[in-house]
């Protein structure tokens, strides 16, 4: 009984071999045989990372494993165990408040994920049990349950369709959520059960299901026709029963999501480095002044001298373990230079800031109704640093929806919308006349558009025979058919629907006309064309043929050739889908020759599909072309004016798609991805062929495009970014089973060469198309680049449950809050409604973002000992919110600048501003100031006294005043690199400088009970007094300022001198001569 | 903004200026044109508070004398051979003649020096008990624990003032006699040994224990003085408001020192003829040698100095502006011939166009 349940307790590590068989309903198949329950996981999503358990722990392990925390922690310890100087408060207090608000903040974000969870677990479903519907949660699922789905409804399982309301047991299904096609697949119940369509037919079905073990590929299991996946929708059928097959986390869509790992911001990378750097500096200054003291010591009279003798206890010490605490208490001194407060607001900076993010207006688009969606705040200054860029085709750049545009018939080119139904609007076209074509041969084509397709109009439910033409809806397994027909429909000619094996065809005389469907050419994608054959009314037998203009060219007279192929290559460089149409009578002896084919060949039990090609290759011949149609795959708003900028800003696009190569490529030249200049290189399976020796055959294309591309860039990839501009541009093409085969080729030799070949060709190419991709390998690509020399910034875009691994993959995942579900939104970083508004994220909020925290971590390091409440209170208050309120506020250039000028991100990009450069000056200068204020202090102090009543001052006094002076020229220096001075920085640059002076004198100005010395009493009001301190802190201030402010006078100088009027981008002006032209 | 107001839906975030990022805001560049003035007018500001602040260091007057005793300087040399190496030293006395031979500028304040004493060490530093130091009763009694090893006597008691800096109270005292006429008699002048301290810290930070039956010395009953004093805390001055922790000198000892070599105040000298400085003729410092300070290779001297607006000779603030007015009108000079030439490029392309 329990004899499998041990080994398959849930979606195990275990690997996954052989089948499973599942009980339909979970009643065994037969009295006799003993029902084995199986044990499969249940039908929860899990993307959330805690739960309430293990909240604290496994947070704060992972919190621990930043550097920085574990090195306080350590300070911290140190602190509680060995005397130092310091008070372990100073830096534990910090540390604990960066630990709750980071645990807060990651809690709040978890708790977000939990209730997007809850909201899919906890949807309800229902399910048949004891011949009843049963309402159920989506995650009480078992597998083996028979589940009752309603259209437009998402699968919550995968299932395998049983039956549904129709008679012949179909579905529609879109997967759009999954792989990115948005149009409807039919699925056929299994052919034994489709008579099962009641709650009580189908409870009685005893049956078990053998199949395959859970497996991430999306391509190769769906085929089984009746396999419906968890996320796709059910479209345009009443409802369906199916059983539960995988449920849970063993659903393809949930094996081809990725777990969730915290990503780290290039930054954060900085910053850890700069830590590091620090933390170098402070273990060496803590052994040279412990080695400083020992000489020192070294002299007895200075060891222990009269005035200040040893307790006993001290001399009994032993001399190493001494030596090694001074060492720990040396660190811990100035283990101020590592600012554990900077973690605090770096923190604060990041979460206050992604507000803005959801705060932009831009963002916000009316249909949906939303703004844009921060769920990791931790990224925003990535986005400055983006590299790649990979989006999604479906959904991301396209809209989804598909228009006609123009249609060419004989030469003569039909655009725009015709209002009337009695005739096209024309017009004018490239072409010498101008007068329409022949009124039959429109005829023939819009007939051909209405017929020559596989469109089924879904009934109406009021009106029944008779159907309005205004309530048409289509639907077909391609968009573009419903796009041609829609377009047919706009010129006069409306299919009305299939009766009885006759299209009607509502003609512009609003005659119905009818056409028996003899035949259906079904399209594949070798022959890329199909063909029906239609019998009129008078009897003429016809076939219509559309396809590819490769595919139909060849098969129609030459002479009809010329005249359209002007149009198709100029649509296809707009990137508009073209389809030619062609036609042909079949005499009626002939037809009885091809139908008896036709019915041979679809009735052949072996190689139906070879011999079903020849007879269709042998059909479709010596057609008579007709016209070419144009439709356009609709982008996003904007989106190519996206693309360009993004171009401009030095950033890569790829694009990955699980489309068809050449929809995807017709949108690359759509978005302007590819120029019209852009040479391609194609690494697909047709280039590649399915010869036996496919991976020679790949080899040579390798070698032969690198050679082409080294020959054109013969320089480093340094002048790459310049080099585009000038040079001829690349694009690639690769689709999946071609990337697989270099990627997954790793058993031979060769494997790595061909990576690394491909490699060295992408990294030449302006934009990579990979089409056919499956989630997974989009994530392959991603990761592929992603561990490139230099680690390039990726950011992957897309707005399907199929772009989530991708988006999960990448270091910035945006999701677009498309129509394809909410699964890329959830698991993104960043969610926006529109791919246009990627070009504000990126080159307005990411260029800011990453100016502002690189200001922000260098200005923390810049900030360079004393009193605990001082101390603590340093970091915290007098110098955190001036920077807070900067790196909020700060735009030191206008957001508007930034959206228009993209090549100001190239100035950010390889995160330049955090490199050793200014991480050197800010040290330097750090370094330079910290001398000033010793040293003029020290020379000060050498007079006998600094008042007018000659009394002397002590040392707390000294340190007061180099405090002050820190204080000031650091809040002051901050001030001067404040570009964008809003009330809120004056408030808090002034109000943090006047808090300090408050907080002095109240600190100083009370006998504090609770504290055991008194040392800062009246020394910040007894230092007031003093004309020469105020004179020192002036001085002191001045020059620790001016080389900050020479630099930005300097800078300023040269900024107008360098100020080129030919730097314009050549780019960015031929995409605006291209607008002109084509509009 | 493209939307309008009845568009709005629930979602649409606010449409402020603080969340579109569109404060108002002053765009304030420091460009060439106001820097350069900036720099030339702080220049010159700097070299003028510079000038004034050399000069009236340079009006300083100092009179110093090391008194710690090396052989060969002078008769303190005997105390100190007679110190050496013995603790507690034995008292000794030496004295400093000197002669005036014109007014030395008044208010004159006496000072004395100490040279490699580490006040600012922080185990030092910390040897001390501020409440105790502030009369809480129950502190007299219990020391804290940083007082250690002057936190109890060998005898048990709770040492008053306990901790290190006490212990280590300087303890050498000066008297300074004029002699008008040459072979005249010296006349003893008076030293204002109060109003050294400052004045929040005589007044509120230090503080005698409450009086047990109107007697300071019963308050400290139970303590033991530090072990190198040679009386008790209660007794360091006969005058009742300036004995107990409240004795001046006590007081100024306490405020430590910033660098290993300081001057702490010893007397003021204001009163009588000598109100407007120490006029002419020779003079004489009695100089009671208790100190020891060869034992840390320290010296000790006795400064008179006069005192400006400013406070002691420091020839340092005044140098320091004067280099930093030049400087900036310098680097001033050289970013207007750079700012010049860029405009001059800058003109010419422009023309160009």
């Amino acid at each position: 009984m329990f004899r499998r349940s041990f080994n398959r307790f849930c979606a195990g590590e275990e690997k996954r071999v052989g089948t499973r068989t599942v009980f339909v309903g979970n009643h065994p198949v037969s009295e006799t045989e003993a029902y084995i329950a199986q044990k499969f996981c249940d039908n929860r999503i899990i993307s959330s990372k805690y739960t309430l358990w293990n909240f604290l722990p496994k947070n704060l392990f992972e919190q621990f494993r930043r550097i920085a925390n574990f090195y306080f922690l350590i300070i911290f310890l140190i602190q509680v165990t060995v005397d130092t100087p310091t008070s372990p408060i100073t830096s534990g207090l910090p540390l604990f408040f960066v630990i709750t608000v980071t645990a807060i903040k990651q809690g709040y974000e978890d708790w977000l994920r939990h209730r997007a969870d809850n909201e899919v677990n906890k949807s309800t479903v229902y399910i048949i049990e004891n011949a009843k519907r049963v309402k159920k949660e989506s995650e009480k699922i078992k597998v083996g349950d028979i589940v009752e789905v309603q259209a437009d409804e998402t699968f919550p399982c995968d299932l395998i369709l049983l039956s549904s309301c129709t008679v012949d047991g179909t579905c529609y299904v879109t997967t759009a959520s999954l792989d990115g096609e948005s149009n409807c697949k039919t699925h056929y119940a299994v052919r034994d059960t489709i008579e099962l369509r009641t709650v009580e037919s189908i409870d009685n079905l005893r049956a078990a299901i053998e199949c395959e073990q859970p497996q991430s590929d999306l391509y190769k299991s769906l085929g089984p026709e009746n396999l419906l996946l968890k996320g796709a929708t059910l479209k345009n059928t009443k409802k369906i029963y199916g059983v539960a097959v995988y449920t849970g986390m063993e659903t393809k869509m949930a094996l081809n999501y990725q777990g969730k790992s915290q990503k780290r911001s290039a930054v954060e990378k900085s910053i850890n480095a700069f830590l590091i750097v620090y933390l170098f500096i402070l273990l060496t200054k803590a052994a040279i002044c412990t080695t400083l003291k020992y000489v020192w010591q070294s002299t007895p009279y200075n060891d222990e001298p009269w005035y200040n003798q040893k307790t006993q206890k001290e001399r009994e010490t032993w001399k190493v373990l001494k030596m090694f605490t001074d060492f720990l208490s040396f660190m811990v001194l100035f283990n101020f230079i590592i600012p554990v407060s900077m973690y605090v607001t770096v923190e604060m900076q990041k979460f206050l800031g992604s507000f803005f993010i959801s705060w932009d207006n831009d963002f916000y688009d009316e249909e949906i109704n939303e703004g844009a969606l921060v769920n990791t705040s931790d990224l925003n200054e990535e986005l400055g640093q983006v590299d790649y860029v990979f989006t999604d085709k479906t959904g991301t750049l396209t809209e989804n929806s598909m228009e006609f545009i123009e249609c060419c018939i004989d030469g003569h080119k039909y655009k725009g919308v015709a209002q009337e139904t009695d005739g096209l609007s024309q017009t004018d076209g490239p072409l010498p006349y101008l007068d329409r074509a022949d009124k039959n041969r429109e005829e023939l084509f819009l007939r051909a558009l209405c017929l020559c397709h596989t469109v089924e109009v879904k009934p109406n439910d009021t009106v029944d025979g008779v159907t309005e033409s205004s309530e048409l809806t289509y639907m077909s397994s391609s968009p573009d058919e419903i796009a041609l027909v829609k377009g047919a429909k706009k010129y006069g000619f409306t299919f009305v629907g299939v009766q009885n094996g006759y299209m009607r065809v509502e003609n512009q005389r609003k005659e119905i006309e009818e056409y028996e469907l003899l035949h259906t050419l079904n399209f594949d994608s070798v022959r890329r064309r199909m063909s029906v054959i239609v019998k009129t009314q008078s009897g003429d037998i016809l076939l219509f043929c559309k396809g590819a203009d490769s595919a139909v060219f060849p098969r129609v007279q030459n002479h009809e050739i010329d005249l359209i192929k002007v149009h198709v290559e100029h649509n296809a460089m707009e990137g508009y889908r073209t389809l030619c149409i062609a036609f042909k009578e079949i005499a009626p002896d002939d037809y009885e020759r091809v139908n008896r084919q036709l019915i041979e060949a679809k009735m052949a039990l072996q190689d139906r599909e070879e011999k079903m090609e020849k007879v269709f290759d042998e059909i479709e011949t010596d057609m008579h072309l007709i016209g070419a149609t144009a439709v356009e795959d609709k982008l996003q708003d904007q989106a190519a004016e996206t693309i360009e900028a993004l171009h401009a800003a030095g950033l890569k696009v790829w694009v990955l798609t699980g489309d068809k190569m050449e929809t995807a490529k017709s949108t690359c030249y759509a978005c302007r991805l590819f120029q019209t200049n852009t040479e391609l290189l194609e690494l697909t399976t047709k280039t590649i062929e399915e010869s036996e020796r496919k991976e020679d055959r790949l080899h040579e294309l390798l070698t032969e495009y690198r050679k082409k591309l080294l020959r054109e860039f013969p320089k480093s990839t340094r002048s790459l970014k310049k080099a585009w501009t000038e040079h001829q541009e690349y694009g690639l093409i690769i689709d999946g089973s071609t990337l697989s085969l270099i990627l997954n080729s790793s058993q031979d030799s060769g494997s790595n060469n061909y990576r690394s070949i491909f490699l060295q060709i992408c990294m030449k190419c302006t934009a990579v198309l990979c089409c056919r991709m499956a989630p997974l390998q989009k994530a392959q690509i991603v990761r592929m680049v992603k561990n490139l020399k230099g680690s390039p910034i990726t950011l992957s875009i897309g707005d399907g449950a199929n772009d989530v691994s991708m988006i999960l993959e990448s270091h910035v995942g945006i999701g677009i809050k498309g129509k394809e579900g909410r699964q890329a939104s959830r698991n993104s970083d960043y969610a926006v409604p529109k791919f246009k508004h990627l070009k504000k994220l990126l080159l307005a909020h990411g260029h800011l973002y990453y100016v502002r925290i690189a200001h922000l971590v260098q200005y923390f390091f810049y900030k360079p000992l004393y009193d605990a409440a001082y101390l603590t209170m340093y970091n915290i208050c007098f110098t955190s919110l001036p920077i807070l309120a900067y790196s909020l506020l700060e735009q030191h250039i206008n957001i508007d600048t930034l959206t228009s000028d993209p090549r100001l991100y190239m100035k950010i990009s390889g995160n330049a501003m955090l490199q050793l450069g200014p991480f050197l000056y800010w040290t330097f200068l750090a370094a330079f100031e910290g001398t000033v204020f010793f040293f003029g202090t020290y020379f000060l102090f050498q007079t006998t006294s600094l008042d007018e009543n000659g009394k002397v001052y002590g040392n707390w006094t000294f340190g007061t005043i180099i405090f002050t002076i820190l204080v000031f020229t650091v809040t002051l220096k901050l001030a001067l690199d404040t570009r964008f001075w809003t009330w809120i920085n004056h408030l808090v640059i002034w109000g943090s400088l006047a808090f300090y002076v408050f907080f002095s004198f109240f600190w100083g100005g009370i006998i504090w009970p609770f504290l055991k010395q008194q040392r800062m009493y009246f020394i910040f009001a007894q230092m007031l007094s003093s004309v020469s301190i105020w004179l020192t802190i002036i001085l002191l201030i001045f020059v620790s300022l001016s080389p900050e402010m020479l630099r930005i006078v300097l800078r300023s100088v040269r900024r107008r001198s360098t100020r080129n009027p030919n730097l314009e981008l050549p780019m960015l002006l031929s995409y605006k001569h291209i607008d002109s032209g084509y509009r | 903004m493209t939307w309008s107001a009845t568009a709005r839906g629930a979602h649409q975030p606010d449409n402020t200026a603080f969340t579109q990022q569109r404060l108002p805001a002053w765009h304030p560049l420091l460009s060439a044109s106001i820097a350069l003035p900036l720099f030339f007018c702080a220049g010159l500001a700097f070299i003028g508070l510079g000038l004034g602040l050399y000069y009236s260091s340079n009006g300083i007057k100092e009179l110093a004398y090391d008194y710690t005793g090396d052989p060969g300087t002078g008769n303190c040399s005997v105390c100190a051979t007679a110190g050496q190496g013995r603790a507690p030293p034995p008292p000794c006395s030496c004295a400093w003649y000197f002669s005036l031979p014109e007014l030395f500028q008044g208010p004159v304040y006496l000072y004395y020096e100490l040279t490699n004493f580490y006040q600012n060490n922080r185990r030092y530093g910390v040897s001390r008990d501020d409440s105790q130091l502030s009369g809480l009763p129950s502190s007299l009694r219990h020391p804290v624990n940083e007082c250690a090893p002057y936190q109890y006597s060998a005898a048990g008691l709770p040492i008053a003032p306990c901790g290190a800096i006490a212990n280590s109270l300087f303890n050498d005292s000066f008297s300074l006699w004029h002699q008008r006429q040459p072979n005249g008699p010296y006349v003893e002048v008076p030293l204002d040994r109060t109003g050294i301290a400052w004045w929040t810290d005589y007044h509120v930070k230090f503080r005698n224990p409450p009086l047990v039956n109107g007697s300071l010395a019963l308050a400290f009953r139970g303590t033991a003085p530090p072990p190198n004093w040679h009386r008790p805390v209660y007794e360091l001055s006969p005058d009742p408001n300036n004995t107990g922790f409240i004795n001046q000198d006590f007081v100024v000892w306490m405020r430590t020192a910033a660098l290993p070599t300081f001057r702490k105040l010893y007397a003021r000298i204001r009163q009588g003829n000598y109100s407007a400085g120490l006029p002419r003729g020779a003079y004489r410092v009695n100089i009671t040698y208790n100190y020891p300070v060869r034992a840390f290779s320290g010296h000790k001297r006795l400064i008179f100095s006069s005192i400006s607006w400013m406070g002691g000779k420091n020839p340092f603030l005044g140098i320091a502006y004067l280099l930093v007015g030049s400087l900036c009108i310098f680097v001033g000079f050289v970013m207007l011939v750079v700012y010049i030439r860029y405009q001059d490029q800058n003109e010419d392309e422009e023309d160009d166009e």
